[in-house]
């Protein structure tokens, strides 16, 4: 892989295949460490919230949300849309950079797809838990019933359960690929029975054969490429659930690539927080250097620039067509009751990232850590203004009305993030969360490089 | 009883050299053991192209006439669904999810194919049986292969090869 700019290497020059076999198998072969445990148990409770609350909702309906008959949809589906988004970038990210053959995803796209992976799951949870009667959630899928029909194969509706039902399943099959040749590493590093006995199967008897790499390498690029226009199609289709609707402001033409988008963009900024995170927990600090920080905050910023465009056009088609429904959207967004929400929108993905165009804030942790959390904070009040303030005010004065969250809308939004930091607990206890035979040959090409 | 040779090596550069040298002895049955994908490693063993891009290719394209076809079937033959009009047949919506059961047909393919042809799962296999072999995983190169009349003579070749050692398969390469 020709690396395009000059500067310090992505890897130690220092670094061997033994070192990284060593360090990097051992991070989920070795005793648990007391604070793990600590995270875990923290997170549990995150998670048992989530459960509490659907529980909840399954027993009493979804009249315990601050949701009502204009506002159909609250923090439900501003939670589903954030989560799919953050779901889609990992894959984006780690597909799109290994077509790209950028040496310096080798060592953060096992995580981001773990991260994909979750964020998919806790994703379709919402929309299930926001049907009225939940345990019929499988009247989606067609299947011959006594009824005689079907699904209705033109609503996105259905398209979506699909698309993220493919979705995952493809997600999963990619990060597996990655991860049995790790498996195997960890099988022969085993400390114990169980360990090699566990690891063995999941390697499903690995042995790096020259053929074994060989298919191997066919089946990930192919993979690869198929996984970044299915990324695409996806958060598309999300898209289409609102612009196939006659709501002012939900504009067909805009949605898909302005949502695609802005996955990539809170995708990214989640992968450099979760990133920050892990290199300072486990010491990774010689696979993750300032170097690749940089390289993601970059594609921040220039995500950051597309979403100011697609904000931008978001006002002046209104204001260039005339359309007064459509200008009325803009100005209930701007001036109305949510007009925080759309203005800390602006602040957190459009201006906050411009720090960025600074080589020094790009290399500081603080500055970065930051700019992560906010971006994040802004695309899911940029959900939260185009699904409520959107709904608020359609065509029907009468219609009119607001969205006041209640507890359990709370109680879900935060127990999604509980359980999601649950599942990286695990992910990151048990499965090597660096992919350990990338990082080899990266070693391998920097020093065939160099001589 | 078929035996095989398995001489170890330190770097990857080692293990490319060793494995066009073995070609040009008029060596067939080879194999190599790389913890990661090793550039050139391919060319230097002449390994034949793979079938696992046209398996994925062939279960692609099933995937979309499938996904398409029950489309179709489902809403304009069996149950047919008037929205908004337009014809029972009106195909442009039904592209899109075609195109998703495709690359459903063709990761599955991929993955599928790509363990299938790898011979895996198979937790067990007699080149574990090789002392040292669990470095194959994580930081040592083997070249195996498979001696023919003169195993003596291949152990030779091997040897001239400078490798850290050279140990015996006790059940061949398959």
């Amino acid at each position: 892989m020709p690396s395009l700019d000059r500067g310090e290497p992505w890897l130690a020059p220092d670094q061997t295949d033994t070192r990284l076999s060593q360090e990097l198998g051992d991070l989920a072969t070795r005793p648990t460490p007391r604070g793990w445990w600590w995270g875990f148990g923290g997170s549990s409770l995150g998670a048992l919230l989530l459960f509490g609350t659907a529980l909840a909702l399954f027993v009493a309906g979804v009249g315990l949300w601050g949701i009502n008959t204009s506002v159909v949809w609250g923090f439900d589906i501003t939670n589903y849309v954030w989560w799919i988004g953050i779901g889609n970038a990992g894959t984006l990210i780690s597909a799109m950079l290994y077509l790209a053959r950028q040496p310096w995803r080798a060592s953060i796209n096992r995580f981001a797809e773990a991260m994909t992976l979750f964020a998919a799951l806790i994703a379709g949870l919402f929309p299930i838990m926001h049907m009225g009667r939940p345990y019929l959630f499988y009247w989606l899928a067609p299947y011959p019933s006594v009824m005689g029909v079907w699904p209705q194969f033109r609503s996105p509706l259905v398209w979506d359960m699909f698309a993220i039902l493919i979705y995952i399943l493809v997600s999963s099959l990619f990060w597996y690929t990655g991860l049995i040749p790790d498996f195997a590493t960890l099988r022969d590093r085993a400390q114990g029975r169980w360990q090699a006995w566990v690891y063995g199967v999941l390697a499903l008897g690995w042995r790096g054969s020259a053929r074994h790499w060989q298919r191997y390498e066919q089946a990930y690029t192919v993979m690869a490429a198929l996984a970044v226009p299915l990324v695409v199609s996806v958060h598309s289709v999300v898209g289409y659930d609102f612009s196939t609707s006659v709501m002012p402001g939900w504009r067909s033409t805009l949605f898909a690539p302005f949502f695609v988008v802005g996955a990539m963009f809170s995708g990214f900024a989640m992968v450099i927080l979760i990133t920050l995170i892990l290199r300072a927990a486990f010491g990774l600090y010689a696979f993750i250097t300032a170097r690749h920080l940089e390289a993601m905050a970059k594609i921040v910023l220039a995500a950051s620039l597309l979403m100011g465009y697609a904000y931008a056009m978001e006002v002046f088609i209104p204001w260039y067509t005339g359309n007064p429904d459509d200008g009325r959207a803009v100005a209930h967004n701007a001036t109305g009751p949510y007009a925080p929400a759309y203005w800390g929108m602006w602040l957190c993905n459009v201006g906050v990232p411009q720090v960025l165009w600074w080589r020094e804030a790009r290399r500081n942790i603080a500055v970065l850590a930051w700019v992560a959390v906010l971006v994040c904070v802004g695309m899911w009040l940029e959900r939260y203004v185009i699904v409520v303030s959107g709904l608020s005010q359609g065509f029907l004065p009468s219609q009119f009305r607001l969205y006041f969250p209640t507890f359990w809308d709370w109680s879900a939004w935060l127990g999604s993030l509980g359980f999601f930091l649950w599942l990286f607990f695990l992910f990151a206890r048990f499965v090597p969360m660096v992919p350990i035979h990338e990082l080899r040959r990266l070693a391998h090409e920097q020093k065939s490089e160099a001589s | 009883m078929r035996v095989a040779l398995m001489a170890e090596f330190a770097d990857a550069g080692q293990l490319l050299d060793a494995a066009y040298a073995a070609r040009a002895a008029g060596y067939r049955r080879l194999e190599a053991y790389a913890p990661f994908a090793v550039p050139g490693l391919d060319e230097a063993l002449r390994l034949p192209a793979t079938l696992v891009p046209a398996f994925m290719l062939v279960f692609g394209i099933l995937g979309a006439i499938l996904g398409f076809a029950l489309q179709v079937y489902l809403a304009a033959v069996d149950y047919p669904l008037n929205a908004g009009g337009r014809p029972d047949l009106s195909w442009p919506p039904f592209g899109l999810l075609a195109f998703e059961f495709a690359v459903l047909g063709a990761a599955l393919a991929g993955f599928v194919g790509m363990l299938a042809l790898n011979g895996l799962p198979r937790l067990h296999h007699p080149v574990f049986g090789v002392a040292d072999f669990g470095r194959a995983s994580q930081d040592r190169f083997f070249l195996a292969l498979e001696p023919g009349d003169d195993t003596e003579a291949a152990r030779r070749f091997l040897l001239g090869l400078e490798p850290l050692a050279v140990s015996e398969v006790a059940d061949g390469l398959d």
